[in-house]
């Protein structure tokens, strides 16, 4: 993975609350074996109207989506994200996010920022004429106005962001923590550990 | 340590903690076991592949079970000779083919698309013993919420999850926020497992469980069967939650005695005791608590496009402007325009033309006999063109015909077929045409899940049942009087 420190440029406004991940990239889409090529299918159903944000020449292949509550609720499907990515999207600004969205968003290089509303309505008006700029390290939005809006993240998914790291690797690395546990749990939970042996 | 009284959940996440990223920080990202893993054609291909790419194994093939479930066609996939029945959608045969290759590749047992055991992955775990009580569960599926009816840790996951956890066996989660969803009292007559949930959407919004895990606690939902649970756990993801649970008991118990996977012997006594443990300690504190009076619910319908739409059968279709919340509004304005609604409606008044009884909520064979109860001598409605039933399992399947329900959905009108997703979302042919009405009991209302255009009313079994015979939304109460 890419590492990602900041994400600057335009904004799409987008706005909208409740944005399921069957409006990301509905099911029809979820047929590939790939990971690639998704955003054709991103927000398709929306991308009907001749006058979407998403292929406006002002708004096409910008790196920061601004949205409503909730984003990416329902299906677990990554394709959100790789369609999304696939798009250009590199970070998600929203007041709350699915928490599984916001897990697979993390794990493409995407960042999820979680502003309050009053930040997200400022935002939704700069980003019709103006960049928006995203900075990792400090956890700042910021603007040509000199707006300056703060986000949490957790910090370990800071540090993979920033380092682009893999986290199947990380985790392979800690093998002898795992099998120290596997050994526990035969002694302590033996019916859990045997697993499909029982068949 | 010993002392401090803890909640389900944290019971469950402390008993598989491999280890934490920063020792001194208790709330921080740990590394936890994953006990059981379900996997299926739609989530998992880029998953394996990244392994084949990278050299990787996976770590414990006997906790991982793989199911085709979602693209496959309900109609027969075998002929009469045996020989497997083409699927026509390139895509989707390409899906289904690539999970029959990489399971067997990496060692993993894989029930066919014509054993008797395939299903939907989420009601195969539960049925197979596989999916047990404390165990930590996933899927690449947002819907494993389901198995935390049995009191097991479930949630769904991404695809880059799924190869973390086929490599490592682990993921890297922070904990969750706890939540109590409390119902006290007994459900009425007519009133099931999936109402309560309905109910409990429209309680807490579509966001109202973000970054929660719920236990749904209360004598209601002690009353329930597992099955029942299972709905309700089913349906947490849909007020956002990262889990459901419910405290196993008795009843879970004799649930999972004997199924294929469940532990046996002395095994069976140990699991048993560690079980009996799985309550929430009294004192333990929740982060939220939500109390409801199962009194105040009724048969429940959807009438927009999010499940926390959510209005009594005997409601009316609710005006935009009524809404506190101006997104709201908004929002449902475009529902209505949607789904071709106007304010004031009554639920009762709305005309259907197709009936989908099936989905990981809602495909059991309790949920078959209660529709199949209403349908009994009954006929469904000229008006409702498509009425189809999908069990969950080829299991769910051969009981339901070993009861002859399969004759009480035919003689009704219904076609009777194959197990799999199926309309629920719709990545096989069973798809609800465009500007039509679906009685469905699934999950999921959105624009487009059940086919571009689509218009679904999320509902129970017996309110689809009764629906279809009426060939509107119909109050189950009320064709039962007659």
């Amino acid at each position: 993975m890419e590492p990602l420190r900041e994400v600057s440029g335009r904004a799409i406004p987008f706005g909208r609350k409740n944005i399921d991940t069957d409006v990301i990239i509905p099911a029809k889409w979820l047929k590939t074996i790939t990971r690639d090529g998704l955003g054709r299918g991103a927000f398709e159903t929306l991308r009907e109207d001749p006058g979407n944000l998403f292929d406006s020449p002002e708004f096409a292949g910008s790196p920061i989506l601004i949205a409503g509550d909730n984003f990416g609720c329902g299906s677990s499907r990554e394709h959100a994200a790789w369609a999304l990515l696939d798009l250009g999207v590199r970070a998600v600004i929203a007041p709350s996010f699915s928490d599984i969205f916001s897990g697979n968003a993390f794990k493409n290089g995407i960042v999820t920022v979680v502003l309050p509303q009053t930040a997200i309505d400022r935002l939704m008006e700069v980003a019709q004429t103006d960049p928006v700029s995203i900075d990792l390290e400090s956890q700042t939005v910021t603007t040509p106005f000199q707006d300056r809006f703060t986000f949490e993240i957790d910090p370990f998914r800071k540090h993979c962001l920033l380092e682009g790291l893999d986290e199947v690797g990380l985790t392979l690395a800690r093998g002898d923590a795992i099998a120290r546990y596997e050994n526990d749990a035969k002694a302590a939970l033996p019916w859990l550990a045997k697993g499909v042996e029982h068949a | 340590m010993a002392s401090r009284p803890r909640t389900l959940y944290e019971k469950i996440w402390d008993a598989h903690v491999v280890e934490r990223r920063d020792a001194n920080d208790s709330r921080g990202t740990c590394l936890i076991y994953i006990d059981r893993h379900l996997v299926h054609e739609v989530t998992s291909p880029q998953a394996f592949e990244a392994l084949r790419a990278a050299g990787r194994t996976v770590r414990r093939p006997d906790l991982t079970l793989a199911v085709p479930d979602h693209n496959l066609p309900t109609t027969a996939r075998r002929d009469s000779a045996g020989a497997r029945i083409p699927i026509a959608d390139p895509e989707s045969a390409q899906q289904l083919a690539a999970l029959e290759r990489n399971a067997p590749e990496f060692g993993i047992r894989y029930i066919g698309d014509a054993d008797a055991q395939q299903g939907i992955v989420h009601v195969v775990g539960p049925e197979q013993g596989f999916s047990l009580p404390g165990a930590t569960i996933v899927c690449g599926d947002s819907h494993t919420a389901c198995h935390g009816g049995l009191g097991a840790l479930a949630f769904g996951i991404g695809t880059s999850e799924v190869e973390h956890v086929l490599a490592t066996q682990t993921l890297l989660l922070a904990p969750a926020k706890t939540m109590e969803v409390r119902v006290e009292g007994s459900l009425g007559p007519g009133v099931t497992a999936k109402d309560l949930v309905l109910h409990i959407c429209g309680v807490l919004r579509a966001s109202g469980g973000t970054g929660y895990v719920i236990e749904y606690t209360g004598s209601a939902i002690r009353d329930l069967s597992v099955e029942g649970r299972l709905t309700v756990s089913n349906m947490a993801i849909e007020h956002g939650a990262r889990a459901g649970l419910i405290a196993p008991d008795d009843t879970t118990f004799a649930y999972v005695k004997g199924r294929p996977y469940a532990p046996r012997g002395a095994d069976w006594d140990a699991a048993i005791t560690w079980w009996r443990s799985l309550t929430t300690d009294p004192g333990a504190r929740y982060d939220k608590v939500v109390t409801i009076d199962a009194a105040d619910i009724v048969p429940s319908v959807t009438w927009g496009t999010s499940p926390e739409d959510v209005v009594p059968i005997t409601g009316t279709v609710p005006a935009p402007e009524n809404f506190a919340d101006p997104s709201k509004q908004d929002a449902a304005r475009k529902s209505l325009e949607y789904m071709g609604l106007v304010p004031g409606e009554p639920m009762t008044g709305i005309a259907i033309q197709n009936v989908f009884i099936g989905s990981c909520t809602n495909s059991r064979i309790e949920d078959l006999r209660a529709a199949a109860a209403v349908l009994n001598g009954r006929r469904k409605s000229a008006n409702v063109k498509w009425a189809i039933v999908v069990p969950g399992s080829g299991l769910v399947k051969a009981q339901a015909e070993a009861e002859g329900l399969d004759r009480v959905f035919i003689d009704a009108g219904f076609e009777w077929r194959e197990p799999g997703c199926s309309a629920c979302l719709g990545m096989n042919p069973d798809k609800v045409p465009p500007g039509e009405r679906c009685a469905s009991t699934s999950n999921r209302n959105f624009v487009g899940r059940q086919g571009p255009g689509s218009r679904t009313h999320l509902v129970s079994p017996a309110t689809a049942a009764a629906s279809a015979v009426a060939g509107r939304l119909a109050d189950v109460r009320e064709l039962d009087r007659q």
